[in-house]
């Protein structure tokens, strides 16, 4: 019993570790594009944490997530885009993303819930696909395959200035000037702790308990008197909800909202992949998933481009590792990974590598 | 006698064209522990399946206190307070023993509902699980994943997980299978228990006679799927019918 407390304390400091980089990166990474990948680990931590509410805690497989995501996205981008940038509009759109997701949810949960595990999943898959096809088809509000460009509210402005010196210029903390990009990005930073810490509450509560009990043997809960319908139902409404306010944030960090950037099923695949290389049925893991997954889309091709470089002079290997080839040396990895932890990085830890 | 706490009417069950409970009418009551035999595919199981929701009956209706319970789902008779223990072990294997009995006590509190309380704050809910692990003499292997535990402490893991839900009806089908000799008391020692309330009533599927000896108030036999004795355990036990059904000439019969 110790060991596997311990194991499962590395866990929570690896990912702690992980937390703890994100607070302070705007600090540690002053480059642009590192902030990003910061923000971006931040919100899928939390999009990847609730979609394994969904199929590692409870044992549903839905496909539905970035849709849930992307009506958050595209409520606060049609929001911000026709009533223009304020708290007032952001809030209107965040609320109505939410509010649809709500409703979407409890239909298909109520409608499909109650049936077998592979209908859900390809009713999941159909709703998915019809709001995919909706969001490029009603351009005049979703701006179609381009998507939609818009600002955000003036405090997360890039030229708002958050603090000033003497001189009325933008005070410098330790070189990072104190401008709305740096509010932006803990605005991205506290929402995304925030909905990470609810998740780690929702699992740790007695609902968690039960969730897991509906993974483990949905018949004798249904027994013991825990109306399963309603469970699912339940959880498949709080992962949505908390997708939707992902969405929310991502969009309004980007500044940009379109098919590829929320719903198409390209992200589905990398929340899937986040989750079982995290581990399913741990939120812990969905730090390490979500992290290594999103360096791993930034800098793999980098890494793959010293590298090839550095193998000049030997024949085939700088061919190999040509940039251009990052996605076959992604595929590489996930394989080695899935195959050295079977039950996902933080799962294996904790159970140990025997079964 | 007192009001029946649980009843059967004319609860019948057809799959295809085969009936497999038949226009059983019967009638339990509180502080009677009644024993139900009957030949392997009499009907028993099936019979414990309708009473708490795990079949809907194709005719008739059972009824609990005069609530009509027959077309509600297991988890709504489970909170009404139908209890079940299933013949085949049936837990959640990788879940640790507390957590199985949690998950049983939290049902009937109503706590499973709370979503944001930690689980270690809420000390009542722990305190009663650890109640039923003391009963069931499964303290020291509280941690251990349910599935990792020997036969006969997931047997008593069954039972402590009935009791936590607290019910008024408790039904044990085949409690001891599976069993050794030396493990089986254990199990019947915690029936008998519940049995010396004298408040609950005792629904229980059994085919070791000795056991039956010990624990019955009352037999009833199913064979067929038909209700064919109804009594007193000894005058049921010496009854030509029980034998001849027991002896396999039961074809005759009917």
């Amino acid at each position: 019993m110790n060991r596997t407390m311990n194991r499962t304390l590395s866990v929570k400091i690896i990912a702690l570790t992980v937390w703890g980089l994100l607070l302070f990166s705007p600090f540690l990474f002053q480059d642009v594009r590192q902030v990003e990948v910061a923000a971006r680990i931040a919100v899928f931590i939390v999009l990847v944490a609730s979609y394994d509410l969904l199929i590692g805690y409870t044992g549903i497989v839905s496909f539905a997530h970035t849709m849930f995501f992307g009506f958050g996205a595209y409520g606060v981008a049609i929001a911000l885009k026709q009533i223009g940038p304020g708290w007032g509009a952001w809030t209107l759109g965040t609320l109505s993303g939410v509010a649809v997701s709500i409703v979407v949810a409890i239909l298909i949960g109520l409608l499909s819930l109650r049936v077998k595990a592979i209908f859900f999943a390809m009713i999941t898959l159909a709703a998915a696909s019809v709001a995919l096809v909706l969001a490029s088809q009603l351009s005049q509000f979703t701006g179609g395959e381009d998507g939609m460009i818009y600002s955000a509210p003036d405090l997360l402005k890039p030229s708002t200035k958050l603090l000033t010196d003497a001189e009325g210029d933008v005070l410098r903390i330790f070189d990072v000037r104190m401008n709305g990009k740096i509010a932006a990005y803990y605005f991205v930073f506290i929402t995304c702790a925030l909905m990470f810490w609810a998740m780690l509450r929702i699992v740790g509560s007695p609902l968690g308990t039960v969730l897991k009990a509906i993974r483990e043997n949905e018949g004798r809960a249904e027994g013991i008197g825990y109306r399963v319908v309603a469970y699912r139902t339940a959880v498949f409404v709080i992962a949505a909800t908390t997708a939707a306010l992902a969405g929310a944030v991502y969009a309004t960090w980007l500044r940009y909202t379109g098919p590829d950037t929320t719903l198409s099923f390209a992200i589905m695949i990398d929340i899937l992949l986040m989750v079982v290389i995290g581990g399913m049925g741990t939120m812990w893991g969905a730090v390490i998933g979500a992290t290594l997954m999103v360096l791993a889309q930034y800098y793999l091709r980098d890494l793959m481009e010293v590298a090839s470089r550095a193998t000049e002079a030997i024949p085939l290997l700088p061919e190999l590792l040509s940039p251009d080839r990052w996605l076959l040396w992604l595929g590489i990895i996930f394989i080695l990974l899935v195959y050295f932890f079977p039950a996902g990085i933080a799962g294996t830890i904790i159970r140990g590598r025997t079964k | 006698m007192t009001h029946p706490s649980l009843s059967t009417r004319d609860l019948t069950i057809r799959f295809g064209g085969h009936t497999a409970v038949n226009a059983v009418t019967c009638d339990f009551h509180p502080g009677e522990l009644t024993v139900i035999v009957g030949p392997n595919g009499a009907g028993k199981t099936t019979y414990f399946n309708m009473i708490s929701g795990q079949l809907m009956p194709s005719e008739g209706t059972v009824e609990k206190d005069g609530l009509d319970l027959t077309r509600m789902p297991a988890s709504t008779r489970a909170r009404h307070g139908v209890g079940r223990a299933f013949q085949l072990t049936n837990l959640f294997p990788h879940l640790s023993v507390l957590e199985n009995i949690r998950l049983a006590v939290q049902a009937q509190s109503g706590d499973g509902r709370r979503f944001f309380t930690p689980v270690t704050r809420l000390t009542e809910l722990a305190a009663k699980a650890e109640r039923y692990l003391e009963a069931t003499r499964l303290s020291d292997r509280a941690d251990m994943p349910a599935a990792a535990l020997p036969h006969g402490d997931q047997r008593k893991l069954e039972v402590a997980l009935l009791m936590a839900m607290e019910p008024d009806i408790y039904m044990f089908d085949e409690p001891t299978a599976g069993m050794s000799l030396d493990h089986a008391p254990d199990v019947l020692d915690l029936i008998a228990e519940i049995k010396h309330d004298h408040t609950k009533t005792v629904l229980l599927v059994e085919h070791k006679m000795d056991v039956v000896r010990a624990l019955a108030d009352r037999i009833i036999v199913l064979h067929n799927g038909e209700l064919i004795a109804d009594g007193d355990p000894g005058e049921v036990m010496s009854s030509q019918i029980v034998k001849d059904v027991y002896l396999g000439n039961a074809g005759e019969l009917t």
